[in-house]
């Protein structure tokens, strides 16, 4: 393990890069204490995948420093490497060796021994409940088998810190839910868990910490407790009567739709609050003609957070709405609150 | 260097799983061996004792022509997916990843090699080489695999897609055309001739006919061995620089 217990998982100071003329990454800031679970959450394109590619060392940040498991990225890569893992976002095995020597090469990479590299790969696919499929070529996987089998090769060097890009996207709500118990159980190991996600919910479920980044700045950051203080839990949209009404209650709205001459208001989706929202935009009972109530999306927290509706489009805000009632489809038993920041 | 040995198993475990690769590296030699020897050959008039024995040196060069669209498909395959990041993760770098890819490469060429010499002696080849012979004619053999391996793995990390990996051999297959390898020289058109005096694959395959015929061959095989180490230079050079480039 590490040279000094008690330095932070990871600490990155001004991290900035930039790709010809965007700049994807501004100013980055983060700690991370050891064991934590943390997650780095934003829409595509916020500078996600950089950042972890960053402290994963495969690429040079323009400025900034940061340490992970206490040693520099710059000065110290191969220390760094040697405690850390990368999960990103497509699957790093190949289809056409079976589970077994997937594992068996990455433990063999990993400086183990032949007799360790097989009995590594054998404890792993019992761990992550492949040993049936050990001896099938990974092509015949399921997706949610394949990235079980890639988040074992990631820990076949038993990593200090892991990095997980987005690693259930694309996966489907069973899988997901496989795939959240794993980082459970790894985090309740001691292993610092770094992962970037798109969904709310996801980082609402796993991590300690979310920091939210969008066009590649640190929007806010805390635990889900506080960052759900600083948002509502829901959005009641308004289709007001005419456009004089929608032009007086703009200044309210953290949505806009000004074709079906929609605004959402931030509420927190109890009835009171809702009553005496409706009183107190519309006192005659004449500018809204109806209203639907949803609970927030990641766009909705960004946009609280940001104060900038014009840069997010509706079709966005509609895929969001899906995903966030798909999650919510398969996880009746949970509280709905838990879910959504 | 266990790195190397570690992702050369690595290669190979997956080219034997890729049968249609297989079989266009190991088939196609040999088809197109007894096409030149049946087809063609008695049309052609050399200065060896048979046809066979003539073409011989071409056929090998052919299957490494062959080989080397494997080797760059390879490479840009694993620059696609997401496999180079967890290698470079687990602090492999880019050398001992190109080092396996080639390794591979060198090893599927011997197999290919070792076949096309099996066919050719079943037919008829009969070369004169001394042990010395032999010998040299297997380095010279090997040099040139080993440069066109590494050049491909450069077009590997070159090329965005495996089609455009896999157009190059279309061009490295090609080059033995207008050389020695299956007419002589004299019967090329005037303007031909000097191309196909002087081009690399020329000198490897008079190397490799003279040596194995146990005819005085001259400096011809230092000039094909020069050629070799010219290009593996380059393509290591550039296979860095490359590899740098498409993984940051």
């Amino acid at each position: 393990m590490a040279d000094h217990p008690d330095h932070p998982a990871i600490e990155a100071t001004g991290l900035t890069k930039s790709y010809r003329d965007v700049q994807v990454l501004s100013d980055l800031n983060l700690t991370v204490p050891r064991g934590a679970v943390h997650a780095l959450l934003g829409p595509n394109g916020a500078g996600k995948t950089t950042a972890v590619r960053i402290l994963a060392t495969l690429t040079d940040p323009d400025a900034g420093t940061a340490r992970v498991a206490g040693h520099d990225i710059s000065a110290a890569r191969a220390q760094v490497r040697r405690a850390i893992s990368l999960t990103g976002q497509f699957a790093a095995i190949d289809e056409l060796q079976t589970g077994a020597e997937n594992l068996r090469m990455m433990a063999r990479l990993a400086r183990l021994s032949r007799p360790a590299a097989r009995a590594r790969a054998a404890e792993l696919l019992a761990r992550f409940d492949l040993a049936d499929a050990a001896d099938r070529m990974a092509h015949t996987y399921s997706g949610g088998m394949r990235r079980r089998l890639d988040l074992a090769a990631s820990l076949v060097g038993d990593p200090e810190v892991l990095f997980l890009d987005e690693p259930t996207t694309g996966l489907d709500p069973r899988s997901r839910q496989e795939l959240w118990s794993v980082v459970r159980e790894l985090a309740a190991r001691g292993t610092t868990v770094f992962l970037t996600t798109q969904y709310l919910e996801e980082a609402d479920q796993l991590a300690d910490r979310i920091a939210l980044l969008d066009g590649g700045k640190l929007v806010a950051e805390g635990t889900s407790d506080e960052l759900k203080r600083r948002v509502a839990g829901h959005r009641l949209d308004l289709v007001l009567a005419d456009s004089a009404a929608y032009t007086r209650l703009l200044p309210h709205a953290v949505h806009r739709s000004p074709e079906t001459r929609t605004l959402g208001i931030p509420t927190d989706g109890s009835a009171a609050h809702v009553r005496a929202l409706l009183d107190e935009l519309d006192p005659d009972r004449t500018a809204i003609e109806s209203f639907t109530l949803h609970t927030a999306t990641l766009d909705d927290v960004f946009l609280a957070l940001t104060r900038d509706g014009s840069t997010h489009s509706k079709d966005q805000d509609q895929n969001q709405n899906q995903d966030q009632d798909q999650d919510q489809d398969e996880n009746q038993d949970q509280d709905q609150d838990h879910a959504h920041v | 260097m266990s790195d190397v040995l570690t992702l050369t198993g690595r290669s190979l475990r997956i080219s034997r799983r890729q049968i249609d690769a297989l079989i266009t590296s190991l088939a196609l030699p040999v088809l197109l061996l007894l096409i030149f020897v049946y087809f063609f050959g008695g049309a052609i008039q050399t200065d060896t004792a048979s046809y066979v024995t003539y073409v011989v040196p071409g056929v090998l060069l052919l299957c490494a022509g062959f080989g080397s669209s494997t080797t760059a498909i390879a490479v840009t395959d694993d620059l696609k997916g997401g496999i180079i990041d967890r290698f470079r993760s687990l602090d492999v770098g880019g050398a001992p990843i190109l080092a396996g890819h080639v390794l591979a490469s060198a090893a599927r060429n011997l197999a290919a090699t070792t076949l096309v010499f099996g066919i050719a002696f079943a037919i008829g080849f009969r070369p004169a080489a001394t042990a010395a012979g032999w010998l040299a004619a297997a380095a010279v053999l090997l040099a040139f695999i080993l440069a066109l391996s590494w050049l491909s793995a450069t077009v590997g990390l070159l090329a965005k897609t495996s089609e455009a990996a896999g157009g190059f051999t279309f061009f490295v297959s090609f080059l033995p055309y207008p050389s020695s390898a299956f007419v002589p020289i004299d019967t090329m058109p005037g303007w031909l001739q000097g191309f196909a005096r002087h081009q690399p694959v020329t000198h490897v395959i008079e190397s490799l006919r003279g040596l194995l015929l146990g005819e005085p061959v001259g400096a011809t095989p230092w000039i094909a061995l020069a050629w070799c180490a010219g290009i593996l230079v380059v393509s290591v050079v550039a296979a860095g620089v490359l590899f740098r480039k498409r993984t940051a």
